[in-house]
């Protein structure tokens, strides 16, 4: 699922510039068979997406009103669900997971390939930088269930994870940590940070690339420490990047869910459980289709109120 | 630009750490599969005996022929009717401007955040009711909705760029809006169109969620789907699972190995062209 995320949430920030680009257009007279043929080739576009997204978004709020376990009849309860999802600790804690997940799969992303990049800035040319770009994309073009296989296996109790752990001295941390209540969430969270950090790194890279040099060397000549030049050149030049990396890399921690079924289940216990997997297990497992559902409404509308923030913010450096 | 020595080999240093950490997931996998099926294979440990036959097996036991053929038929279903579609509602939107055209535009956008969650549950009904479950195009349809709203973003944010004067001189010469659209712009637009193709490839192929919802026949599914079936299946047999995701992720690693200039700069093109 990251994968198609990034590019969806990536157009967003590309709404701002072309706005711009339109409101500058020149208008032309408009022909009426323009018009025709204009609608004409929207259409089948329009259809596609009304049928298949809007028409089931319109459904998941209607049966979100519901009590339905998608078979027998249905009845009306209000806003019984959503009170449920916001009440129900299991329910909540699936949210909270998913907040939890930000740190792993943003935070970490972000502030990591940050200064990443700024350090190999300096040889971005190299033969070195070059082969990185491309071994650092593949995490990007396998599939989640791939990676997630993957280190399911790397964090098992006798794996390499925990033999490196014990070869550095630090015998005493290792465990089986996707079975650990206490580190299971982490370590999902350090599956989702070893796919998107690529991404991250090389986004900022490209970002770093545009910013005039003479800057660097007007800082270097005023005596500027690398520190004083990250924190004052580079990352306020990088706003607008760092607000795509952040809203890729948001949605993919919210909407989690290819990670965490191959991996966990959702458990240990419920440690792992978050909303895509709840509404999943409820829909099609409990037959609870009203909850799922009202749990699907509440997860699009979060998204949704952590993006638009970000949106604005990179919107305004502009 | 002035950088000390120092820097240059830290700047080295932390790259190759970064690239040992994305590969040695992978070397594990391999080395993984390399030892006798049913074993308990520890960390990084090269075999005595490598059983190269493990990828024979697991491709035999995936049923691997198959899987190729279906994600390639969910592909062939998906991608070029996607492309279409957003390029003609891309060109309108963006190039010819019709009256609602922001309207419509941001009607699409609107999806752009949405996650697959959301809207699965009344996915699977509807897929049902039209007697579509369990066949491939119970993922073609869908994912041809579903990639509307980038696609179409992606498409308009080419076309708005387009100047009005090339579609002006070609009406003159008396091309009709088909026309104008397949021989002029389509043309024009192959370099965005080829990039949007690769990206649809990829997430049609990676996708998970609807194919384990709606289609039960893992030899039906999309590669992710067929792989989350082949670890539900063979998870407790580690040489055999490792054998099988490394043959289920090698038609991506070698694709994106080809075309890897394409991917990475559509990758980062959809964010940083702005």
């Amino acid at each position: 699922m990251a994968r198609a995320i990034p590019g969806r949430a990536i157009g967003m920030a590309k709404t701002a510039t072309a706005a711009k680009t339109n409101g500058r257009a020149v208008r032309r007279p408009r022909h009426r068979s323009r018009q025709k043929a204009a609608w004409l080739f929207t259409a089948p576009a329009l259809v596609a997406y009304a049928v298949f997204v809007l028409y089931p978004m319109g459904l998941t709020m209607q049966y979100s009103l519901y009590d339905w376990d998608g078979v027998g009849p249905s009845t009306w309860v209000g806003l019984d669900n959503y009170a449920q999802v916001f009440t129900d600790p299991e329910l909540l804690d699936t949210i909270l997971h998913a907040f939890e997940l930000i740190l792993y799969f943003c935070a970490v992303p972000v502030v990591l390939g940050l200064a990443i990049a700024n350090t190999i800035r300096g040889i971005a040319t190299t033969r070195l930088a070059l082969a990185a770009r491309t071994v650092l994309f593949v995490p990007q073009v396998i599939p989640l269930v791939a990676a997630g296989i993957t280190w399911s296996w790397l964090l098992a109790s006798d794996d390499l994870v925990n033999q490196v752990l014990s070869a550095v001295g630090l015998g005493g941390v290792t465990r089986a940590w996707l079975g650990d209540f206490g580190t299971a969430l982490p370590a999902v969270g350090v599956i989702g940070a070893w796919v998107l950090l690529g991404l991250c790194t090389l986004l900022l890279l490209a970002g770093m690339s545009k910013i005039d040099p003479t800057l660097y060397e007007a800082a270097r000549i005023d005596g500027a420490g690398p520190l004083r030049e990250f924190f004052s050149i580079t990352v306020p030049s990088l706003r607008q990047e760092i607000g795509v990396c952040v809203t890729v890399t948001v949605i993919a921690a919210l909407a989690s869910f290819d990670i965490i079924y191959i991996s966990t289940q959702g458990g240990p216990g419920n440690s792992t459980m978050v909303p895509g997997l709840q509404i999943y297990r409820l829909a099609f497992f409990s037959r609870e289709v009203g909850l799922a559902s009202a749990l699907a409404v509440v997860l699009m509308v979060l998204v949704l109120a952590c993006v638009l923030p970000i949106q604005r913010l990179t919107r305004e450096a502009r | 630009m002035i950088v000390g020595r120092r820097e240059v080999w830290t700047g080295r240093l932390f790259l190759v750490l970064l690239m040992t950490v994305t590969v040695v997931p992978f070397i594990s996998l391999f080395v993984t599969a390399l030892h006798p099926a049913g074993s308990y294979p520890q960390g990084l440990q090269w075999p005595s005996d490598p059983q190269w036959g493990n990828f024979a097996e697991a491709f035999r036991l995936s049923n691997m022929g198959e899987l190729l053929k279906s994600s390639a038929l969910i592909v062939v279903g998906v991608v070029p009717v996607a492309v279409v579609l957003a390029t003609m509602a891309g060109f309108a939107i963006g190039h010819l401007r019709m009256v609602g055209a922001r309207a419509v535009f941001l009607l699409f956008v609107f999806g752009l955040t949405l996650p697959y969650e959301g809207i699965i549950t009344p996915l699977y009904y509807l897929v049902r009711d039209m007697g579509m479950l369990n066949t491939r195009w119970a993922i073609i349809l869908p994912l041809i909705g579903l990639f509307m709203p980038f696609a179409i973003f992606w498409m308009r944010a080419h076309f708005i760029n387009v100047p009005d004067e090339l579609s002006e001189a070609a009406e003159i010469d008396g091309a009709n809006v088909w026309q104008l659209f397949w021989r002029i712009h389509v043309p024009l637009a192959m370099p965005a169109i080829s990039s949007l193709a690769i990206l649809l490839f990829l997430w049609t192929w990676n996708q998970f969620l609807l194919a384990i919802v709606l289609v039960d026949d893992p030899t039906s599914r999309t590669m992710a789907g067929a792989l989350g079936a082949f670890q539900g299946q063979w998870g407790t047999n580690i040489p055999l699972l490792c054998a099988g995701s490394l043959l289920i992720l090698a038609p991506t690693l070698i694709i994106f190995l080809i075309f890897q200039r394409r991917f990475v700069a559509a990758l980062l093109q959809g964010s940083v062209k702005g």
